[in-house]
């Protein structure tokens, strides 16, 4: 009997096991293939802080969902409609995210009494072995003695053997959805080219999960999930971390500086310290610092040789840095922060996401130190915003936040990657050579974008010294003259207010330009609130989605959109950070929706506060 | 044809600036050898940079007419491991204090000194905190009255010397504010040495630590307490020279070479031996303790390792050796992509 074909539009599955079962990469592969096959896809890798957490208990659940589809994709999905689980730990944390009539895949080998006791299941109780599950459809497979016969001959010790379980999921997880293998299986060949044993275990493995499927007369149904219709172009997919060192190597690229990127790893920052270090053939130069403090104050000493000096953190990273960074405002040289924010406050929740940065960018340090402050708002957004804070930084000689968290720097999505042609130039003025009888040479002269020059040594005639305490306006010299230190405050204020001169103005995302409702976000929300939008619209609701980028200076047509709505509701994954800095400087009632869970928005949630809002 | 241009001098270091260290301080006599020596070097004055941290040494850059960055509080050797990175052909001078190299920037420090940027650095050691009026500070010897330690400190003080080598430093010297001429020998011996070269100076607060260095620098007390170490010869010091110092197995020993003991026995100092400048920066006593060892000045140690940025520079050119010219459109596009018409 051979399976029927079934097709779906948009389908989210979820793979959850112990961290450890190779989760996460069973997901991105899987991930890949949907890509390469025309599928959208948005993904949501969630794992535990631990390296190890204890295996088989809740808290050592890692999970990796992914949404693929023929129609566009935005969000990695409310729910899943297939969850995957290698344990029973896996079935208790992630159960109450599928939906109803989903498909169940548990591997039993991992229902046995002692994992069922550790994910505190009572004495007795077997979610397969009672009705519990009755409104889903439940396959079970052994994964564990499968791969153990698959691979009863290779002479591997069993936990090795062990190891691969994961390529059997993914094996019969292709066959499901009629994917080939191929992509995979290149991935293998190349990850373990130096042990052609595990490359021929691992395939062995993952083509047993695919023939278990088709061989199995269990499984009646197979599903199929078409190409998307997305623009034209030529699609490659991407994470939000690796889009982000793209981005700075663009930058760098395109204005032909030197990117120095000064760093101290840090969750969920790291992977973009691990992309730029692979990438020194651009002369790229990665310096891993002792700490976080030398990691900025080493960016901002390349900046001073004429560099492009950026660093990485996450918000308790971007504390300890807070000092330099006021330094650098005060030396008004270029400087890039990239702050991939995650649970806070202190250590929070190094592994969750969270919005909760934004006024520790804004007002985190002594004195009144403005930055300029940009955010992305999906994975492939990275790229462009990591270029235009580069194109800030170095135009307009200041400090810029680059803003992302953990949700968007770890998911995936396709890219219809740009050709460098196509970037925006980005202009470097090093100041010029002077000759004995040229007058003084200025470092504190301001341009029309109250920028000063970049005097770099090495440069005749332009030595000359900055520093921490407050500058004469125009000569630099130290001064203490109460005057003085109000006009320079209101000069540095001025300079990234006028930022605003040279960016885009604020576009609509979607919705009507005036109207009842206003859904103004930033940052990761942006799947879940266009998600949400578009359902709602559909529905015949007025409302209306924008979704600002550039957070200090605003587009200075911000003010002017807000006031073309009778309501601003802004959805925030923090207390109300945005809401506090947009009441503030326009005065307009916006209503704050806030979710501090360590979790994005889901558009469910989005959609029912539209409702709930236009209901009234 | 132009004439070729004068030589600099002393002159063209200074800045217009008004120097602001309290009349007497021996910051001056530092600044003074520094400018005499620069124009010696052969650097064209706008490839120098001075970066400093934060305390009174740390004014040092504002007086010297070359780029200069007064950053913040320890993070001086930071900012010079950044900019070292980008343009390693600059001369960078690193100035700094016990305070604000030993303490707050203590970490920064050793792992500057581990990484060997080739760089200069000077710590002005007062063993006090001058700028901000007179605490203990980490270089300051346990018992020090202060106003933060007005039954005297409990801190068992760091001895820069043994720390710069155990942080495994390619060079160390020590020298002091009242000898200006050795204090410019040593400020050139670490301008020619390729690494991260630690100048210890000891400098007189004389408002706040007054006095600190005296048995070292006065006529009456110098030739007893102080030892210059030169590659080649012997370490000898006293009046006339009449005493040494012998290696007993690894425990240096002060001999009377007036009372029988033969100069061919005496340690000779060879900068290059890493177990003896280790002994040698344990010559720390408290010149108050009976017996005690001279204090050493001079050249400890130089030994000649790779420096961080050049081993950057050549991975660099390593992977454009074998991947090519980074080509932005090929990064761009990534290895697997799909085309949707």
């Amino acid at each position: 009997m051979s399976a029927t074909l079934e097709t779906r539009k948009n389908v989210a599955i979820m793979f959850a096991g112990d961290s450890g079962d190779g989760i996460q990469l069973t997901g991105t592969q899987f991930t890949d293939t949907a890509a390469l096959l025309g599928n959208d896809i948005s993904t949501f890798p969630n794992f535990p802080a631990e390296i190890r957490a204890p295996q088989g208990t809740l808290a050592g659940v890692s999970g990796y969902q992914l949404h693929f589809g023929s129609v566009e994709i935005f969000t990695p999905g409310d729910g899943c409609d297939v969850l995957v689980v290698m344990n029973a730990a896996a079935l208790k944390a992630n159960l109450k995210g599928l939906h109803t009539g989903g498909i169940i895949i548990a591997n039993t080998d991992g229902f046995d009494a002692k994992n069922l006791k550790l994910a505190k299941y009572p004495d007795g109780v077997n979610p397969l072995k009672d009705s519990s599950l009755d409104k889903y459809k439940v396959y079970e497979i052994d994964v564990t003695k499968m791969t153990r016969t698959a691979l009863a001959d290779s002479g591997m010790g069993t936990k090795e053997i062990d190891r691969s379980k994961n390529m059997f999921v993914l094996g019969f997880i292709y066959w499901m959805f009629n994917r080939n293998m191929d992509n995979s299986i290149a991935f293998l060949k190349d990850k373990f080219k130096k042990r052609p044993d595990l490359v021929e275990a691992n395939l062995k493995v993952l083509k047993a999960g695919y023939h278990f499927g088709e061989t199995t007369e269990t499984f009646n149904a197979r599903y199929e999930v078409k190409a998307a219709v997305m623009q034209k172009g030529e699609y490659r997919n991407i994470m939000g971390n690796q889009a982000t060192a793209l981005g700075l190597i663009a930058a760098a690229k395109k204005s032909g500086i030197e990117l120095f990127f000064g760093t101290y790893p840090i969750t969920p920052a790291s992977d973009i310290l691990h992309e730029l270090s692979k990438h020194k053939n651009f002369g790229v130069k990665t310096f891993q610092a002792e700490d976080e403090i030398a990691a900025v104050c080493s960016a901002i000493g390349a900046s001073f040789g004429g560099s492009l000096g950026v660093t990485a953190s996450s918000g308790p990273g971007i504390a300890l840095k807070g000092e330099a960074i006021g330094l650098a405002t005060m030396l008004e040289i270029p400087l890039v922060i990239c702050n991939v924010q995650r649970g806070g406050p202190s250590t929070g929740l190094p592994t969750k996401t969270e919005q909760a940065d934004l006024l520790q960018a804004m007002y985190g340090r002594n004195g009144e130190g403005p930055a300029a402050i940009i955010s992305a708002s999906t994975p492939s957004d990275c790229f462009e915003t990591a270029y235009e804070a580069c194109r800030i930084a170095i135009e307009h000689m200041t400090p810029v936040f680059f803003m992302s968290d953990g949700y968007i720097a770890n998911g995936s999505e396709p890219w219809i990657f740009p050709q460098s042609k196509d970037l925006k130039p980005i202009k470097i003025e090093y100041a010029k050579e002077r000759n004995p009888e040229d007058a003084k040479f200025l470092p504190y002269k301001r341009d029309e974008k109250l920028a000063r020059p970049w005097a770099i040594p090495g440069t005749k005639g332009l030595e000359h010294r900055v520093g921490g305490i407050e500058k004469e306006n125009e000569t630099g010299n130290i001064s203490y003259d109460p005057d003085n230190h109000e006009l320079m405050v209101k000069l540095r204020a001025e300079k990234i207010e006028r930022i605003a001169d040279y960016v885009p103005l604020q576009t609509i995302d979607n919705g009507p330009a005036k109207g009842k409702l206003l859904i103004l976000g930033w940052g990761s929300t942006y799947g879940s609130i266009k998600t949400a939008v578009i359902e709602a619209l559909a529905e015949g609701y007025d409302v209306a989605h924008a979704h600002v980028r550039y957070l200090n200076p605003f587009p200075k047509n911000l003010g002017e959109i807000l006031f073309n709505y009778e309501t601003v509701l802004m959805p925030e994954i923090n207390s109300g950070q945005l809401i506090k800095l947009v009441r503030d400087k326009y005065l307009v009632p916006a209503i704050g929706f806030n979710k501090v869970k360590g979790m994005p928005f889901t558009s469910t949630e989005i959609k029912e506060k539209i409702v709930e809002l236009l209901k009234k | 044809m132009e004439s070729t241009l004068a030589p600099l001098t002393a002159k063209d270091f200074v800045t217009d600036q008004d120097v602001r260290w309290c009349p007497g301080c021996g910051d001056y006599s530092i600044l003074k050898q520094v400018q005499t020596v620069l124009p010696e070097l052969g650097i064209a004055r706008e490839n120098i940079v001075f970066v400093s941290g934060i305390g009174c040494s740390s004014r040092f850059p504002y007086y010297m007419e070359t780029f200069g960055m007064h950053s913040i509080h320890g993070r001086a050797a930071a900012v010079a491991s950044g900019l070292k990175a980008a343009r390693p052909e600059l001369s960078v001078w690193i100035v700094s204090g016990d305070g604000d190299s030993m303490s707050i920037g203590g970490n920064h420090l050793i792992h500057l000194l581990r990484r060997n940027f080739n760089v200069n650095l000077l710590i002005f050691n007062n063993e006090i905190y001058g700028l901000t009026k007179g605490q203990y500070s980490p270089a300051s010897p346990a018992g020090k009255i202060t106003k933060s330690s007005p039954m005297g400190s409990i801190d068992h003080p760091f001895n820069p010397a043994a720390l710069a080598l155990g942080a495994d430093a390619t060079f160390f010297a020590r020298s002091m504010d009242r000898d200006p001429i050795h204090m410019r020998e040593i400020l050139k011996r670490s301008n020619s040495h390729k690494g991260s070269s630690v100048v210890e100076i000891y400098q007189n607060c004389n408002v706040f630590n007054d006095g600190a260095f005296e048995v070292f620098t006065e006529k009456g007390t110098k030739k007893m307490e102080t030892l210059f170490v030169e590659t080649g010869k012997p370490l000898v010091f006293g009046d006339g020279g009449n005493k040494g110092i012998k290696l007993d197995g690894f425990t240096p020993t002060i001999v009377d070479l007036t009372a029988g003991a033969s100069a061919n026995d005496l340690w000779i100092h060879d900068e290059t031996d890493r177990v003896k400048a280790q002994i040698l920066s344990r010559f720390f006593d408290d010149p108050k303790m009976e017996n005690h060892l001279p204090r050493p000045f001079g050249v400890f140690y130089e030994e000649k390792r790779f420096c961080y940025e050049d081993a950057m520079l050549a991975q660099i050119a390593e992977s454009i050796k074998t991947k090519g010219d980074g080509d932005l459109d090929a990064l761009l596009r990534g290895k697997n992509t799909w085309k949707i018409n």
